[in-house]
């Protein structure tokens, strides 16, 4: 079994390796997201300040603050998580109106600074708290989740194309009257994306990290565990999809319909605490948005192996969920 | 070792492939009708029909890549499993290989696929691919690509060999180059199982027959004692503008094809002095036995590749 599986292995890491369109694009497409991002968020600050309100008192609706022009409140649940939100600048600034007016606010942040102008402009008897630890730059914030869509396209796209090519192709076909089993073939499949994507993500890490000065707080080896587990279940979500059609209208539709949502709603680009509940319940089932939750707690707040855990073993339930649905409804050969 | 000759009786033994009244049912055709036939190992058994009749049907549910609707098929007295997948090689009409890969590699690739088989490099000597072992399997021509892909049918040194019109769409120097390998095969005295329309492929490689028409079997038997059945005549051709009117109301059994006419009879000399006679120019006349295209006219009465 392990003999058939290194062959199909092998096989398939010279076909990737020899598509350098597909080879270059891989390397290149994050690194010009992460630039790009870098150039329009790093520049002058917008003219929006996000500003975070704790509890949701009657005092929330009144607060002739949170009416400014230019300024946009957005429910926080607990102090904890909203001082996290101060220091990546995901808010400007962190109020809490029960029982006087007190808030946090990123003292490296310039819209902080400005947005701290007008708190005080109306309520001179607000309270400023400090926020200890360091201030993180929005790129900085940006990266995990750059890595982690980057891994996300090319787990669902480079299985589900693959396999959808094959089957149309015959070569699918071909296989099937060989010894090789439906969990054979597919495992392979899994293995070769896997080492291809990890080998990809370690040197984007290097590379880009080198570019904006990026240091982890947290440690390697469990960035490095994270990116193996989160890639094996969204390689074996492409395989879900690829196992059966042989249609590539509907593989390449239903990829983008599961692409988009994780892209918009796992917080790559920005928080989505702010959206409706459910927009949240799902946000939290799709494996991507676990992957950069996870890649964040490690790399910018250095959160260790305890904090990651629920992520770690929900990832490494849908890998295996998602293999076994893979295997049972697997085709080799369009009827 | 003795070559078995085309027509030769095969020697009895006990049949390596049984086919027990197999039925393949589509929604709205059925493709194998109740189709049973033995096949003795170490013979060269063709499956022969026009498009259509259900040769590579029947030939994809023996390989085990298609389920039937009734009926099986038994390797060696069992049902096809694992033990066929490791001693059976496969040549399909139409196969894809993975792309970026030289003809090594390719054939490599199966190679790791099975417990046992064949040296690569013998296996691209076997097949004159020694010259091509570098170059990208989507860069070969029609002949050297289904040299490649039988390649990788012998990979396994496999007992059975399927191969499926393996001549389909090659050039007449390429046919036959493909022929002589097969001979070669044979030689080792490999199982074989050919679908073809080329009466001529049948004729030459193949020690049994199966006639398929309408997905059923129409008729079996080796070529020569098919062809002794169901002909005591010779033919003979002649150029149709050269076959004058006066001619057509002689007491011949003539039938006229679109370019010729051809005469079937069993008094050779009695037809050629009645031809004279009739001053009919004879310098382009051809006399040949009947052969399996002839056959399948008779059984049917269409010609086999219309």
């Amino acid at each position: 079994m392990i003999r058939r599986l290194i062959a199909v292995w092998h096989a398939r890491n010279l076909e990737f390796l020899r598509d350098r369109p597909t080879l270059i694009f891989t390397l290149l497409l994050p690194l010009g997201v992460v630039i790009g991002m870098g150039l329009i968020f790093g520049g002058p600050p917008r003219s929006l300040f996000k500003v975070g309100v704790l509890g949701t008192g009657p005092a929330a609706a009144v607060n002739p603050f949170l009416h400014e022009r230019y300024v946009k409140s957005v429910p926080v649940h607990d102090e904890a998580a909203g001082l996290q939100e101060v220091k990546h600048q995901q808010i400007d600034l962190l109020l809490d109106l029960d029982g006087g007016v007190r808030y946090w606010v990123n003292t490296d942040s310039p819209k902080g600074y400005i947005v701290e102008k007008l708190l005080i402009a109306e309520d001179r008897d607000a309270r400023r708290q400090p926020v200890t630890g360091q201030a993180i730059p929005y790129v900085d914030w940006l990266f995990p989740g750059i890595l982690a869509m980057n891994m996300m396209f090319s787990c669902l796209f480079g299985v589900g194309y693959v396999v959808l090519r094959y089957r149309k192709s015959g070569f699918l076909k071909r296989l099937h009257a060989t010894p090789l089993t439906a969990f054979e073939f597919l495992s392979a499949q899994v293995l070769s994306r896997l080492s291809l994507i990890v080998f990809v993500t370690v040197l984007l890490y290097v590379v880009i990290g080198a570019i904006i000065h990026f240091h982890s707080a947290g440690s390697i080896a469990l960035l490095f565990l994270l990116a193996v587990i989160g890639s094996l279940s969204m390689i074996a979500f492409g395989l879900t999809i690829a196992a059966r059609f042989a249609s590539e209208e509907v593989v390449v539709g239903l990829l983008n319909l599961l692409t988009w949502p994780m892209m918009l709603l796992s917080g790559v680009w920005f928080s989505i605490e702010d959206s409706p509940r459910w927009v949240q319940w799902v946000a939290d089932i799709l494996p991507l948005t676990q992957v950069i939750d996870a890649a964040r707690a490690v790399m910018l707040d250095g959160a260790g192996i305890q904090r990651i855990i629920p992520n770690l073993v929900y990832l490494a339930v849908t890998t295996l969920v998602f293999l076994a649905f893979g295997a049972w409804s697997f085709r080799w050969r369009i009827d | 070792m003795r070559r078995v000759r085309p027509g030769d009786a095969v020697p009895e033994s006990a049949p390596i492939l049984e086919v027990q009244d197999l039925v393949k049912q589509y929604p709205s055709v059925t493709a194998v009708d109740g189709v049973s036939f033995a096949v003795p190992e170490g013979a060269c058994f063709g499956l022969l029909g026009p498009n259509g009749a259900g040769k590579t049907t029947t030939i994809e549910i023996m390989e085990g890549i298609l389920p039937p609707t009734a009926g099986e098929v038994r390797y060696r007295g069992e049902p096809v499993g694992a033990r066929f997948h490791e001693e059976a090689g496969i040549l399909f009409q139409k196969t894809a290989l993975q792309d970026f890969l030289t003809v090594r590699q390719s054939v490599a690739l199966f190679r790791g696929l099975y417990r046992h088989g064949l040296d690569v490099e013998e296996v691209l000597e076997l097949c004159s691919l020694e010259k091509l072992a570098g170059r990208d399997n989507r860069k070969l021509s029609g002949g050297q690509q289904q040299r490649l892909l039988l390649a990788i049918a012998l990979i396994n040194d496999p007992k059975v060999l399927f191969l499926d019109e393996p001549t389909t769409g090659l050039d007449p120097q390429a046919r036959r180059n493909f022929w002589d390998l097969v001979e070669s095969i044979k030689a080792r005295r490999k199982t074989i199982i050919l679908t073809t329309h080329y009466m001529e492929e049948a004729q030459l490689l193949c020690d049994e027959i199966v006639i398929m028409d309408h997905g059923r079997i129409i008729a079996q038997g080796p070529p020569q004692q098919l062809l002794r059945e169901h002909f005591s005549e010779v033919l003979l051709e002649l150029p149709r503008h050269e076959f004058p009117e006066v001619a057509r109301h002689l007491p011949l059994k003539v039938i006229e094809a679109s370019d010729r006419v051809e005469i079937s009879t069993h008094d050779l000399e009695g037809t050629l002095r009645a031809l004279l006679e009739a001053r009919v120019p004879l310098r382009n006349l051809r006399i040949r036995p009947p052969n399996l295209e002839d056959l399948f006219l008779e059984l049917t009465g269409k010609e086999l590749r219309a």
